[in-house]
């Protein structure tokens, strides 16, 4: 029985055998060493010989004390909330534009272009971003010396920093984020539109009473499980755009565990800090998928 | 005729609309082409603005690929990309064609095993320590090795193989053919889709490198493109601390942010069209 089941089944776990290595060594061994959360490591002693942290809250209770706490909470949640929001509406309107746009090559033309900032780095927008907004030679301090103004420190105004953060991800994202908004459109029932026209309603009034209604739950779907995610306000992209000046509206936990850790060698305490947003956020993707499931769909 | 008349006045607003985003999304990267090919001088005396430069030069793109050391970052950035998405090709399949047998004993585990990774993870600091204790810090494989695999395309890889009939695997199996081989010569071929756009991802998500370069590598001779990019970026942002060093440009600049931006631009469209496809797929069934 045994061999039999291991002749047919055998080759299948020599597949997986690598994969599964992959996963224990580099995802979950990591899960195991978030125990210097709760030890004071030293990296001579390594995680098991570490003594451990007394309390054994300590460095959570540090990071809660600190003054970073509230700022770093504020501005992840803030920046997340306001990607949320402007991550979601331009999206579906460039959906419903596409789909009402009669000229196919028009459509194509529009849809291979607005997906194209999604294949590019953050390192490569910021580059745009200097070209455009940087104080000394940027296009759009230009326009505005030429117009008789002052020129405006974008980038390293705090007044504007999280504008940028939100716009520049608006632009990197329009297009790609209305990809699953068409498709949801294109799975109306058509004849539903037909009905319409005869009634003699307008194209503004379909829009308004057959498509956004039929792709309502696609949106609230998405915007959950993007809830679940509000921990997350984008390392990658807050990391290489922002700069000392604006630290205090820019700042978020994983930036700056970054610093604490690996810049200033705090191990334990980034490592709590980065426990803390993990759990959080944990809580958060499966609150988000427990009401997603109330909707009917959840991702798993 | 009312009717008609409105129907034209709204498609006029809905292709304004469209073509303005259109321009928005290809303004800036055409506004960088053009900085990039424009000598300096130029740029700062027309006030920047010129999408259609009146003189044209190459100075910047050759002393960049010359003159810095940006074609060994180039190269690093090269190998990392063909390298790591072989890998991660080959280990994704390989995970994700047992997992679509819905027969296989253990199943459930190994899919729970990947999904708890979705929503959960060590964090920064305990992966480092991971990447330092097995001795990858300041290696080349630093930047392939801790994400050889995405969990979220073995997922979508699954539910496409489970797609595929199954009577070909019977019957494959009554030739004799082994699972290797089935995997290989019967269901690789029949889903070239979806290895074409898991593949583009990982190329992409490979040739914009950044995080585990700086989190992993100090060695400069290792820096993948875009860490050099943003250094000649950062500097004209700081002034600089050894005056030896010249300050690039603006043409220069914009000269590196298309170096590393171009292989992107031109291999995008190719697979666009399967992408769509591939990432619906993804979305719906993930």
């Amino acid at each position: 029985m045994v061999g039999n089941a291991l002749r047919k089944f055998g080759p299948f776990y020599l597949m997986l055998l690598p994969g599964v290595v992959y996963f224990i060594v580099f995802r979950y061994f990591p899960m195991y060493g978030m125990i210097i959360a709760f030890k004071d490591f030293a990296i001579m002693e390594g995680i098991m010989g570490s003594d451990w942290a007394n309390p054994w809250f300590k460095h959570f209770q540090t990071f809660y004390n600190s003054p970073y706490f509230e700022q770093l909470l504020t501005n992840t949640l803030l920046i997340s909330l306001y990607k949320l929001v402007w991550g979601t509406v331009p999206p579906i309107l460039l959906a419903l534009l596409l789909n009402e746009c009669r000229v196919k090559w028009l459509k194509s033309i529009v849809q291979t272009l607005t997906y194209m900032p999604h294949f590019l780095s953050w390192v490569i927008i910021f580059g745009i971003l200097l070209a455009l907004l940087s104080q000394n030679g940027g296009l759009v301090n230009r326009w505005i010396v030429d117009a008789g103004g002052e020129s405006i420190p974008f980038l390293t105004s705090t007044d504007y920093f999280r504008s940028i953060l939100v716009g520049s991800e608006v632009w990197q994202n329009l297009g790609w984020g209305a990809i699953i908004y068409l498709a949801a459109i294109a799975g109306i029932d058509p004849t539903l539109y037909e009905a319409a026209r005869v009634d003699g309603a307008s194209r503004l009034r379909m829009i308004w009473h057959i498509t956004l209604p039929g792709i309502r739950s696609v949106i609230v779907l998405l915007f959950i499980l993007k809830l679940g995610h509000l921990m997350d306000a984008g390392f990658d992209q807050i990391y290489i755009l922002y700069n000392i000046q604006v630290y205090p509206v820019a700042d978020i936990l994983d930036t700056w565990v970054y610093r604490t850790g690996l810049q200033q060698l705090n191990f334990s305490l980034a490592s709590a800090v980065g426990l803390f947003k993990s759990l959080i956020g944990m809580a958060l993707v499966l609150l988000a998928n427990n009401i997603a499931k109330r909707w009917g769909e959840g991702i798993w | 005729m009312v009717r008609n008349l409105e129907d034209k006045l709204f498609n006029a607003v809905v292709y304004t609309i469209l073509a303005f985003c259109a321009l928005i999304a290809v303004f800036p990267l055409l506004y960088v082409v053009s900085v990039s090919i424009t000598p300096f001088g130029e740029v700062l005396r027309n006030g920047g603005f010129i999408l259609i430069p009146r003189e044209i030069t190459f100075t910047a793109y050759k002393t960049l690929l010359t003159g810095s050391n940006l074609p060994q970052a180039f190269k690093v950035t090269v190998i990392i990309t063909v390298v790591g998405t072989a890998i991660n090709l080959v280990l994704t399949g390989l995970m994700a064609y047992p997992l679509s047998r819905k027969l296989l004993p253990g199943r459930q585990f190994f899919l729970l095993m990947i999904v708890f990774t979705l929503i959960f993870s060590g964090g920064l600091i305990p992966t480092y320590l991971t990447v330092k204790s097995v001795g990858l810090l300041d290696t080349i494989w630093a930047m392939i090795l801790p994400n050889a695999i995405w969990s979220f395309n073995v997922l979508i890889m699954k539910s496409f193989f489970e797609g595929l009939p199954e009577e070909l695997f019977e019957s494959a199996r009554m030739d004799g053919a082994k699972e290797f081989r089935i995997l290989l010569q019967i269901v690789a071929p029949l889903s070239v889709p979806v290895i074409l756009t898991i593949g583009l991802f990982y190329v992409v998500g490979h040739w914009n490198e950044f995080f585990q370069a700086i989190f992993y590598v100090t060695d400069r001779t290792l820096f993948p493109l875009q860490v050099i990019v943003r250094e000649i970026l950062m500097q004209s942002q700081q002034p600089l601390e050894n005056a030896d060093n010249v300050m690039p440009t603006q043409t220069m600049q914009m000269a590196s942010v298309m170096i590393a931006s171009l292989p992107v631009l031109i291999v995008y469209p190719f697979i666009q069209k399967h992408f769509t496809k591939g990432m619906l797929l993804g979305s719906i069934k993930g």
